[in-house]
Formats: C-alpha cells, sequence, structure tokens
C-alpha cells in the first residue's frame, strides 16, 4: 500500500495556482491592498501628531508694563503658544476655553513689574485646557519653563545689581534618535506595521470564508485535500500582496515623509515579510472561526483593535499596568514596532532584535498548526 | 463478496433530531442505485456520511470495503462527489476548475491532459473551455461538475439531486453518461426526486422519515406493488406511512 503522504507538494501548488486566479480575478480584492496602504499611511500619518505647538492663547494683563510684555513675549518666543487676543477680565479667558476658542489663558496680576522691581514673589496664573492630557503636559511644562528661566534671568539681573553672584548648576541634555523629537518619526515606522497588519489579516481572515459561504468547501472535504496544504497554499498569493504592501509602504515613509532608514534596510525588508505572514497566518486563524464573511469581519476589529493602543503604536508600554503589558506580549505587531522602530530610528542591527524575530517566527508556526487543527475536514 | 457500497445499522443525530435512523442496505458493484426521498427525509445526511463529510452517530459503513470513518482519507480517494449546488468555483474557468482538481488529487501531467480531454468529450464541454463555471447555464454547470468529480477515476460515484433545476434535454444527456459510466463499472449513488430517472436505476431504496423503507430493483418493486410505475409507489409508501391520501396530479376542473 502507497505510504501516506503527509504534505503533497503538487496539491499545495494547485491551491496556491487555483487562489491566484481567484484574486487575479477579483477587481476589489486586488484593489484594496494597493488603496488601503495609501490611505491609512497618508490619513493616519497626518492625523496622529503629539507635536504640541502654537497653542492658542488669551493673555489678560493688568500689570500692562514693559516687564509683563516682555513676559508673554518669551512665551511667544517657546514657539508653544500663539497669543490670539488681551482680554481685559478672567471671565474673558474661561469664556474662551469654555468655547474652544483657546487652550490656554495667562493671567499677569496688577503688581507684576512692581514686584520685579522690588524682589517680592512674582505671582502670574496659567490656565490649560486639560480634555487632552497630551497637549496640557506639553503646555504645562513648557509654560512652567518658561516662567523659571524669565524669573531667574529677572532676579540674577537684580541681584547683581546689589552685588550677589550666584552659582549655577545647569543640566546638559541630549535627545536620541530624534533629536527633534518630531513625532513623526515615531509614528511613521510604526505606522507600516499597523496598516501591514490590519490590511494582510483582513486578506486571509476572508479566505476560508469564501469557500465556505460558496459551498465549495465541501468540494474540497470529499478530497484527499490536507488541512495544511489548504491553509499554507491559500496563504501564498497573500503573502505576495502582502510584501508588495510592505515595499509601497516602506516607499511612502522614506520618499515622501523623508524618513532615513539608519539600520539596513534589508534588515527591515526580512523582518517585515515574517510580520507579514505572521498576520496573514492570523487572518487564516480567524477564518477557521467564522461562519460567514460577516462573522470574519467582525471577529478581525475584535482583535485588531486593542493592538492599535496596545502594542505601543501610540503609548509606551512602560506606562501600561502590568497585566496589559502581558497581554501585549501576545500581540504580534509589539514585537514588529520594536523591529521597526529600533531599525529605522536607532539603526540597530539584528543582535539587538533577533529575539524579537524569533518571537514573530513563534507566532507565525503556532497560529497555522492551531489553524491548521482547527480546520477539521467535517462539516458537523 | 465485496460490495460497493455496505451500510450497517447507520444513524445520525443532530442534537435531539435523528436525521438517519438506524439504516442497513449493500450495494453490489457496477450498479446504479437510487436513493429516493422526500424531502428532508435523510438522503443528503446517509450521502454526506458515506462521503466522510459528516460523522456518523451510531453504525458503519463501508466503501469498496474499506471504513468510512476509520480510513476517511483512503475513501476520499476512491469516491467522486457531487453535490446539489454543483460546488464550481464561479470565478474559475472551464478549463481551470478542471485543472484544480487534477491538481488536487495529483494526476501527473500526460494523465491530466488525457482525463481532461475525456471529460469535456463526454460532458459535451467542448468549445466552453475557457468560459468561467459562473457565465454557463444549468445543464452546462452540471456537466462541468460531473467532470470535476470523475477526473480521478473514482470507483462510486455519489451524486446528490444532480439533475434538479436542470431541463429535460440535458437530463437526458447526463443519464446517458451515468449509464455508460456504469457499464464501464462504476458504481453510482445518485438521489433524484424524477421518478423515470429511478425507473433507470438497477436498485431503488425509499427513506421516509429517517428509515429506509424498501430496497430493491424498480421492476420488482412495481411489480410487487401492482402499481403503474414507480411515482405511484412513491405517493403509496408515504399515503401509508402519514395515513394520508393525496389526489390526482391532474387536476379536473
Amino acid at each position: 500500500m502507497q505510504i501516506k503522504k503527509l504534505f503533497s507538494f503538487k496539491r499545495f501548488l494547485s491551491i496556491a495556482k487555483k487562489e491566484f486566479i481567484q484574486v487575479k480575478r477579483d477587481p476589489v480584492s486586488l484593489r484594496i491592498p494597493i488603496i488601503m496602504p495609501l490611505v491609512w499611511m497618508f490619513l493616519l500619518s497626518y492625523a496622529i501628531s503629539t507635536d504640541v505647538d502654537k497653542l492658542s492663547t488669551i493673555v489678560f494683563d493688568q500689570s500692562k508694563t514693559a516687564e509683563s510684555q516682555e513676559y508673554v513675549e518669551k512665551f511667544v518666543a517657546s514657539n508653544y503658544f500663539v497669543v490670539k487676543e488681551y482680554v481685559s477680565s478672567e471671565k474673558e479667558i474661561s469664556d474662551s476655553i469654555d468655547k474652544g476658542v483657546a487652550k490656554v489663558g495667562l493671567i499677569i496680576p496688577p503688581d507684576f513689574s512692581k514686584n520685579i522691581k522690588n524682589n517680592k514673589p512674582l505671582q502670574s496664573q496659567l490656565i490649560i485646557d486639560g480634555t487632552e492630557p497630551i497637549t496640557a503636559r506639553a503646555a504645562l511644562s513648557c509654560g512652567v519653563m518658561v516662567s523659571d528661566v524669565y524669573l531667574r534671568d529677572k532676579t540674577q539681573n537684580t541681584l547683581k545689581k546689589i552685588g550677589i553672584s550666584q552659582s549655577n548648576m545647569t543640566i546638559s541634555t541630549r535627545v536620541w534618535y530624534n533629536p527633534n523629537m518630531e513625532s513623526k518619526l515615531f509614528i511613521i515606522p510604526g505606522l507600516i506595521g499597523l496598516v501591514l497588519q490590519n490590511i494582510t489579516t483582513f486578506l486571509t481572515a476572508f479566505a476560508l470564508v469564501k469557500e465556505r459561504e460558496r459551498g465549495t468547501i465541501e468540494q474540497l472535504i470529499v478530497t484527499p485535500i490536507k488541512p495544511t496544504e489548504l491553509i499554507l497554499g491559500k496563504l501564498v498569493p497573500y503573502i505576495i500582496i502582502g510584501f508588495a504592501d510592505l515595499i509601497l509602504l516602506t516607499c511612502i515613509a522614506v520618499l515622501w515623509f523623508h524618513i532615513h532608514i539608519m539600520g539596513s534596510i534589508f534588515l527591515l525588508i526580512i523582518s517585515g515579510l515574517i510580520f507579514v505572514i505572521c498576520s496573514l497566518s492570523l487572518g487564516m486563524l480567524l477564518s477557521t472561526f467564522s461562519k460567514n464573511q460577516t462573522q470574519a469581519l467582525l471577529l478581525s476589529v475584535i482583535v485588531l483593535l486593542p493592538s492599535v493602543l496596545m502594542s505601543g503604536f501610540m503609548f509606551p508600554r512602560e506606562a501600561m499596568p502590568q497585566v496589559i503589558c502581558w497581554i501585549s506580549n501576545i500581540i504580534p505587531l509589539t514585537y514588529f514596532l520594536n523591529i521597526t522602530r529600533g531599525v529605522v530610528l536607532k539603526g540597530i542591527g539584528i543582535t539587538l532584535i533577533w529575539n524579537d524575530i524569533i518571537a514573530l517566527c513563534v507566532f507565525t508556526l503556532v497560529i497555522l498548526c492551531i489553524a491548521s487543527l482547527r480546520f477539521k475536514k467535517y462539516l458537523d | 463478496m465485496e460490495y460497493a457500497i455496505e451500510v450497517q445499522n447507520l444513524t445520525k443525530k443532530f442534537g435531539s433530531f435523528i436525521a438517519v435512523d438506524n439504516i442497513s442496505f449493500k450495494i453490489p458493484k457496477g450498479c446504479i442505485f437510487g436513493f429516493l426521498g422526500p424531502n428532508g427525509s435523510g438522503k443528503s445526511t446517509t450521502i454526506r456520511m458515506l462521503c466522510g463529510v459528516l460523522r456518523p452517530t451510531s453504525g458503519v459503513g463501508y466503501i469498496m470495503g474499506k471504513d468510512i470513518v476509520k480510513k476517511a482519507e483512503e475513501v476520499r480517494q476512491i469516491i467522486g462527489y457531487m453535490s446539489q449546488k454543483f460546488s464550481l468555483y464561479e470565478d474559475l474557468s472551464v478549463d481551470e476548475n478542471l485543472d484544480f482538481y487534477a491538481g488536487i488529487y495529483e494526476l501527473n501531467k500526460e494523465d491530466r491532459a488525457k482525463r481532461k480531454n475525456d471529460l469535456m468529450n463526454m460532458a459535451n464541454l467542448i468549445g466552453k473551455e475557457k468560459s468561467l463555471a459562473g457565465t454557463l447555464s444549468g445543464g452546462w454547470k452540471q456537466r462541468l461538475a460531473l467532470g470535476c468529480a470523475l477526473i480521478h477515476k473514482p470507483s462510486l460515484l455519489i451524486l446528490d439531486e444532480p439533475t434538479a433545476g436542470v431541463d429535460p434535454v440535458s437530463r437526458r444527456m447526463f443519464w446517458g453518461v451515468i449509464q455508460q459510466l456504469a457499464k464501464q463499472g462504476m458504481t453510482v449513488l445518485v438521489t433524484t426526486h424524477y421518478m423515470d430517472e429511478a425507473e433507470s436505476c438497477d436498485i431503488v431504496g425509499f427513506i421516509f422519515d429517517s428509515k429506509l423503507i424498501e430496497i430493491a430493483p424498480p421492476k420488482e418493486i412495481i411489480k410487487r406493488e401492482n402499481a403503474r410505475n414507480l411515482e405511484d409507489i412513491f405517493i403509496n409508501f408515504v399515503e401509508r406511512a402519514t395515513n394520508t391520501t393525496f389526489g390526482s396530479m391532474k387536476f379536473s376542473l
């Protein structure tokens, strides 16, 4: 008797070929992987910006002196604040912030310049709209800094006049990898991963379900086809589409957003390919849980949405509660973000990211195994 | 003697619903076996168990002596199955559909070309090679589905309502092909609601309310029941089982 073959390459190729033809004949499924990355990349990269600058500010200057004017100018010079209007009551400030016309209100007391001259404590007030914490936090620390620097300069001048010199302590700061702290540099490498993940997972989430909906699955079950042959065969055309998306996204990042890839582009592409296969496998697994395309779609959204927030794409994982941090360890995107940001921004080599690459490989294998096991050749 | 199909006490339950209730039968090789019964009586469920798509709740079945559960993979190599829906890839052409199944059954290049050519002739599909399956009309689709089910020369061909919704000419052509295949030694299991088709079977089985109530050659049943044709017998069986009477089809005003 013929020895039972575990994997037939011929069957695998037949499935891949069939799937190729089907993808080719379906203009929608071909257009989506080309248009979606473009749309998402441009929309999201401009929408997601944590750079806080030019906050509209309302000033209530009760002092109206050269000193108070100088003080306001220091705020403007920081580039974080833009004076929108001078008003003459606190009420007007609160009204403007309520209406959302202004984000920041600056109140300078009447005795401002008198107190500077007399070396008395200064008290001005900065009111910040805290509805958006990222903006508020940035405005707050910048406002405090501007104020402190101004005050220090003033007091030193006064002290010098009376002959006292003060020792200074300064800290020299250097920001590495992204010296201007542009959020673009942080967001775009991450966005490559996020967009890739979403597109590829959706592509395969529909793959098996389509067979189920069209009834062809029954015909496949009565053939000697093996689940691994079916699942891997179906994966092949989508790997090529996913790879094309990876190249497309990288090109957009480099050519349009002028992201300079510090590390090896080859390493980025290879690990990107592994990530593509991993996401495609995830979609295939979701497909085995779904009876129709609606279910597949909902399931994909449920699985993918948390990864946007938990993978460290937007918020640092260090800031997350322990439990959330553990969960984020089972999201493949988490590892790919380490890789893209590491390679693109820090220019690190394989020695520092090999564990992330291995994690992605392990995920892929485990997901494919579960998907194959779940695809039973029975309908009951 | 080894039978093409041998089924003993086959039962399938879906929860508390008994879809197939303890049926047993044997079909010799080379026969055309017509499986008859009203909609929902358990025909398709039985067929799906024989194909290995559904697992029996209890009982055993053998196809060419191979256990349908324990040797499911071997059974799959020797059966050809065509479902009610002609499960074709509608976005693939006639040629591509045949090619796909040829690959799935691991036919080599020469066999594939020869087999495809034979089937295209047999199913009268010449000239439609490049047409997408979805654009074919009922009769063509049916013959293509038959071609796909036959690509690997199965010893048992299982057809689930192959002629439902197909015009009379296509129906004749189709049955011509089936008779020819049986002559070549292939066993055919076919379900149908057309009693003219049933009468051209070697053996028919009536399944009603999940139970097999009769299995014999059609001529024998007609003689025994002293009926005009199988249609009357079919109606009689249902009338007896449900204690109702159905009027004649030709309603007089």
